[in-house]
């Protein structure tokens, strides 16, 4: 047995998170969480665990696996659906494996098919009416927008002005025919708040989150840990080992890394207090014209 | 890049960090009064823009900014393409910063045209509304309406920015006047906490620290009120828990699982599960993976009970001593949000806390002036309009007036049709009086009555000040009529008040009520078939028009009987003026209360200018015409 305390921030928002999943599954008819193994995924999967609680999650779990994954991502992956006990299914999407697509030779179009093109399949053979995801809205401008429960129309296509009020969190999830909803339960969410939460519940993460020494090298200005093989180094590159860690984590060669010496939580969090860059500036694929996050999201990228 | 040294946190800051509070606010402004530069330039100042994303709106700046080039606060603010390219903010963004003290939650409320069905989400979760003045015009008509969308979602705490101090070279007169102005705003629209700040959002002026151009300012900059303001956050202390998901993982477990809207819920607890009425008690509360010895309002719970009674989603368990309401039918305040009309009558879905169930509105009392507050006549509600309604539900639900508790008294609407959410409201309280009383419906009707005496019902209401001659008109025209064989009445207002109103005064509220009585009079008496006449000085506007819209257009015709007020004070029939100069009756219309004269009435008499006997035969003309 243990007192309640007092409502702190991450209290009401955990509480509202909570709020926002039971509200799916129970007003949807198929929903599924989308798992992408990073921490936001891992404070999703915590709080989807706690809302049905006793009872297993009664949805399934859904990975989009672009096979560029880091191998600690996947085996991290493997052993959190092991230890829970959870439903995964694991989507690639497979044209684009034929077509051979490398996300260091072409970049934008490797994320259309492994990623929204990917989702989109998925969504659609599974007959999924409802998809939770872990996007917050701190981490973006466009996302600044988005509504916690967010229409999709015909194609999963997002359209800014369809979006309907969310007063008190009253959520209206009343779909016409090809249309599905995105559901973000952490939109109020910001990194700090990930970070502290994580910290207070003791989520486990990826270790790639933690600084550690890897084999390094630069391309195009971006700091890279070499996991593989499969990209050769070209001429003038080479592998530096370096003291690293990720704020953000997506396929290997699409998401650079800082150097950092913070190994644990605490450390984590101080630098984010005092830090200077925004998270996804680690991302690749966001480095482009400030709108590039709106047309994904056009497109039916999460 | 050079190695990151390790940067340590004292413990001290990461608890609290990890033990701040939240503050909710709803940042409201038109377009001009520079809010979206106070809140870029409130987050730059507070240290949680990123570097990388101050370069990309120093960039940004050169190429949308209207700054002339110079760093353009706003644009950290703006996000989707279309609006950039168009200059308008078409939706609520929602913005994020923080301290070591609070974190914020801020929804950032557009201020074009658009604004009250933009600013619902935003107001109705926001626990304070900060409110953009402009210093160099003061209180305006879009500060009036945002103040008063504020007012309707229930906030208790209002902050007036009042900007571009600069361009009124910090004239602390001139602050002071519209301080003044804005914290009497806030009061006559029921919010009891205002306060006001100088600030330039340009020069940051009393945003993070206090500043040297206002020394005449003893207050707190913006930042510091944010952090320490104590917001009410009102919660109702009996405990109320709609049951949002029925948690069933084998025969051993039943539990309920839902976000408690109100008061505090243990172990043993006896409570009642509405609208059913059936009695239990409370033998777990689990939270998370633990159970707990207590929880209480604003906490995600599972609870089980000790009975094995049906509990379904959409039902809520609260305590028996102080259960929430049920009802079918409503008065409500509803916001229209979408670009369909509101037709009375029509079948909508309402979602109240978990419930989601058939609803129409049967009636539209009178819609709200955004500006001014006052009741306009409706039969129809477009997109940002507010209405005063009569709401009915296909079975009772539980629930509580919204300003006792805006998780059991808010709801929206969804069309059927289109599922859109297509409007928004507060349910202010049950009609349960009239639950037991159902319509008649009768053989006999007003036409076949009015066949009979080979006339049409008509209702003329005289208007006009005491002693303009409304009662000696009316009195020939009756007259007249009943000379022709038709079928009459005249109902007077000083007669009336001897019988049927003998019970009220001439309060605002007993005038109205007077009114009210004699129109529901004059319509049986045309359901009956007659003409009737009604001769009262009505005074107010809204009132005539209420009386307009029970009777019905087509059978409602308005004379007004006009003369000056000192015409009238003149003739003086019944002394009553000269009681009434010398402070022997209080509110007497003219000149302890106002007349509101009729903007459009059928017909205007001038009882100054023409006699009272050719004033009736412009009236029967008009009757029988």
């Amino acid at each position: 047995m243990s007192v309640t305390r007092l409502h702190t921030h991450l209290d009401r928002l955990e509480a509202e998170s909570i709020r926002i999943m039971r509200e799916t599954v129970a007003e949807c008819k198929k929903p599924v969480l989308l798992y992408s193994v990073g921490k936001d995924s891992s404070v999703l999967l915590h709080l989807l665990l706690k809302a049905f609680y006793p009872a297993r999650p009664p949805l399934p779990i859904m990975h989009v696996d672009t096979l560029w994954e880091f191998r600690e991502t996947i085996e991290f992956r493997d052993r959190v659906v092991r230890e829970k006990n959870l439903d995964l299914i694991v989507h690639t999407n497979q044209n684009g494996v034929r077509q051979g697509l490398n996300p260091l030779v072409d970049a934008s179009k490797f994320i259309y098919a492994m990623k929204t093109e990917a989702l989109k399949q998925a969504l659609a053979e599974h007959g999924f009416d409802a998809a939770i995801g872990g996007a917050r809205r701190d981490e973006e401008q466009s996302r600044a927008k988005e509504r916690v429960f967010s229409l999709r129309g015909a194609g999963q296509r997002w359209e800014p002005r369809k979006q309907r009020p969310e007063p008190w969190g009253l959520y209206n999830t009343r779909l016409g025919p090809g249309e599905t909803l995105r559901v973000f339960p952490i939109s109020d969410w910001t990194e700090l708040d990930v970070w502290l939460y994580i910290r207070r519940e003791g989520i486990g993460l990826v270790p790639l989150y933690f600084a550690a020494e890897r084999p390094t090298f630069v391309r195009n200005g971006a700091l890279l840990v070499r996991d593989d093989e499969r990209v050769p180094l070209e001429p003038g590159e080479k592998p530096i080992a370096k003291t690293v860690r990720f704020r953000t984590l997506g396929g290997w060669p699409l998401t650079a890394c800082i150097e950092s010496d913070a190994a644990d939580l605490d450390a984590i969090i101080a630098e984010m207090v005092d830090t200077r860059q925004s998270e996804r500036a680690g991302r690749i694929i966001d480095l482009d014209p400030a709108d590039s996050m709106e047309r994904k999201k056009r497109e039916g990228y999460f | 890049m050079a190695v990151a040294n390790e940067i340590i946190l004292p413990a001290a800051r990461l608890a609290a960090l990890e033990n701040r509070d939240t503050l909710r606010f709803a940042m409201c402004g038109s377009v001009d009064d520079g809010k979206s530069t106070l809140l870029g330039r409130l987050l730059a100042e507070s240290g949680v823009v990123p570097d990388d994303r101050l370069a990309q709106m120093i960039r940004d700046s050169r190429k949308h900014g209207t700054c002339g080039g110079a760093p353009d606060y706003a644009l950290l603010l703006d996000g989707l393409e279309a609006e950039r390219e168009q200059g308008i903010t078409i939706d609520v963004a929602w913005r994020y910063f923080g301290t070591d003290k609070r974190a914020f939650i801020v929804a950032d409320c557009p201020g074009h045209a658009q604004y009250t069905r933009n600013m619902a989400s935003g107001a109705s979760s926001a626990e304070l509304g900060v409110v953009l003045v402009d210093a160099r015009a003061g209180v305006q008509t879009q500060t009036r309406r945002h103040t008063a969308i504020l007012a309707m979602f229930g906030l208790r705490h209002v902050l007036f920015a009042v900007n571009k101090l600069d361009l009124i070279d910090y004239n602390h007169a001139r602050y002071h006047a519209i301080e003044q102005e804005c914290v009497k705003l806030a009061h006559d629209l029921g919010i009891a906490g205002a306060d006001a700040i100088p600030v330039s959002a340009i020069n940051a002026d009393n945003l993070v620290t206090r500043s040297a151009n206002t020394p005449w300012y003893t207050g707190k900059p913006l930042l510091e009120y944010l952090e320490t303001v104590q917001v009410e956050r009102k919660v109702e202390e009996a405990f109320s828990l709609p049951v949002q998901w029925v948690n069933r993982p084998d025969h051993k477990f039943r539990g309920y699982a839902g976000f408690i809207a109100g008061g505090r819920v243990a172990p043993g607890n006896e409570v009642v599960v509405l609208p059913s009425g059936r009695l239990s008690r409370i033998a777990k509360v689990i939270g998370g993976d633990r159970e707990l010895e207590s929880a209480e309002a604003g906490q995600a719970v599972t609870v089980t009970l000790t009975d094995q009674i049906d509990v379904a989603r959409g039902d809520v368990i609260a305590d028996p001593a102080l259960p929430p309401e049920v009802a079918a039918q409503f008065a409500c305040h509803l916001l229209w949000l979408d670009d369909s009309t509101l037709l009375p009558g029509r079948r909508y879905l309402m979602k109240l806390a978990t419930r989601v169930i058939g609803a129409q509105v049967t009636e539209i009392k009178h819609r709200v002036d955004p500006d001014t507050q006052a009741h306009l006549a409706a039969t129809r509600l477009v997109a940002n309009e507010i209405g005063y309604c009569n709401l009915s539900l296909d079975a009772e639900i539980a629930y509580r007036p919204y300003k006792e508790d805006r998780r059991l008294g808010g709801f929206i609407l969804i069309d059927r049709e289109s599922n859109a959410t297509v409007g928004c409201g507060t349910l202010d309280f049950g009609l349960r009086r009239d639950s037991n009383v159902h319509w008649q419906q009768l053989d006999v009707d007003r036409e076949a009555r009015a066949k009979v005496k080979g006339q049409a019902p008509r209702c003329l209401w005289f208007t006009g000040l005491s002693g303009a001659g409304k009662s000696t008109i009316a009195n020939l025209v009756e007259r007249r009529l009943l000379a022709d064989g038709f079928h009459t009445i005249l109902l007077d207002g000083d007669n009336v008040r001897h019988g049927l109103n003998r019970d009220l005064g001439f309060t605002d509220a007993d005038r109205v009520e007077n009114i009210r009585r004699v129109a529901e009079v004059a319509k049986l008496m045309m359901d009956a078939g007659l003409i009737v006449l009604v001769s009262f000085i009505s005074p107010f506007r809204a009132e005539r028009q209420m009386a307009r819209d029970l009777i019905g257009e087509g059978g409602f015709m308005e004379v007004f009987v006009d003369a000056p007020l000192a015409v009238c004070e003149g003739r003086d029939v019944k002394g009553l003026y000269a009681k009434a100069r010398a402070g022997k009756i209080e509110n007497f219309t003219g000149i302890g209360s106002p007349y509101e004269a009729p903007e459009s009435p059928e017909v205007h008499l001038h009882s100054d200018q023409e006699s009272a006997a050719d004033s009736a035969t412009r009236v029967v003309k008009l009757l029988v015409s």
